[in-house]
């Protein structure tokens, strides 16, 4: 155990959920007054068969319906990891990456840009699963 | 020996063992001018290998990469758009490791790596119902085959085809 304590300072430590949340609360102040972040708007949104891209027509073409498990790209076969928090402590911790995705997925799937609103509600969804 | 120093030389020995091997993968990639990358590039995996394997760069020439890399906005249908600095990190990488500049057998007019001289003659003996297998899905995805894809490995002898596959005679 001792010995297994002396490498510990090469391992990194895994982040806990709190940074998505962190993220949420900003989504939800950019989104204006008024604003409350609703689970089941996102959960709406994320399902949502957008048909702009025959490939991708919804966020669930490539995350699937249970985003708490593995994903696989519709188009490559490549396996995506998980997108809740949950079940992966990775995602949601750094504003830059899910800005750039929620950039190139909203214009490929939904065929804009996202709101902030949308991406407070579609993130709230994916904190509710446990 | 105390269970004290024991720790401490065990200690040691993780630190300068890992210092040894970070050094000695800088020196080596600084003076080595392999055109095969000794180490995974970290900003490529990740920008390059979230939607499909991050191919080695070696599989493309430069002028190929360079096309492909000023269209990242409409990147076989997809939006792949970086950063300018990442953008250019990457290109940087891609100038330094590509399959040359301009050598014809790793050249692709429509930036597939499948349209390549050295992939067709590579894969001459895959048969063409392999490609549409359920597990393939796509030549994209070489992890279907080549099982060390992501760490870079495509070594004929590490294939492993997926069941009912089976390669054409010469």
């Amino acid at each position: 155990m001792k010995r297994l304590l002396c490498i510990l300072p090469i391992i990194a430590l895994p982040a806990a959920a709190e940074p998505a949340r962190d993220m949420l609360v900003r989504y939800a102040a950019e989104a204006g007054p008024g604003f409350s972040p609703s689970a089941e708007r996102g959960r709406q949104f994320y399902h949502r068969q957008f048909g702009v891209s025959a490939d991708m027509p919804a966020c669930a073409s490539c995350h699937t319906d249970r985003p708490g498990g593995q994903g696989q790209h519709a188009i490559t076969g490549k396996r995506i990891a998980p997108l809740a928090p949950a079940a992966n402590s990775e995602r949601f911790t750094r504003s830059d990456k899910t800005e750039k995705w929620f950039r190139r997925n909203c214009k490929e799937v939904v065929g804009r840009a996202c709101t902030a609103a949308e991406k407070g509600d579609v993130l709230a969804f994916l904190l509710s699963i446990k | 020996m105390k269970i004290e120093t024991k720790r401490f030389v065990f200690d040691i020995s993780v630190w300068t063992t890992s210092l040894c091997l970070a050094l000695g993968v800088l020196i080596h990639d600084a003076v080595a001018g392999s055109k095969v990358p000794t180490t995974l590039h970290a900003q490529w995996m990740t920008e390059c290998g979230s939607c499909h394997v991050a191919y080695p760069p070696q599989m493309l020439d430069l002028p190929s990469w360079r096309r492909l890399m000023s269209g990242l906005d409409k990147h076989f249908g997809s939006d792949a758009s970086l950063d300018e600095p990442a953008r250019r990190e990457l290109l940087t990488y891609l100038e330094r490791y590509s399959g040359g500049r301009g050598s014809g057998r790793y050249a692709a007019a429509d930036g597939r790596i499948t349209s390549t001289a050295w992939f067709r003659d590579a894969h001459d003996e895959v048969p063409a119902t392999a490609w549409r297998h359920p597990s393939v899905r796509s030549a994209a995805n070489c992890a279907a085959c080549h099982p060390g894809a992501e760490a870079g490995d495509y070594a004929e002898r590490n294939l492993r085809l997926p069941r009912g596959i089976r390669m054409m005679e010469d």
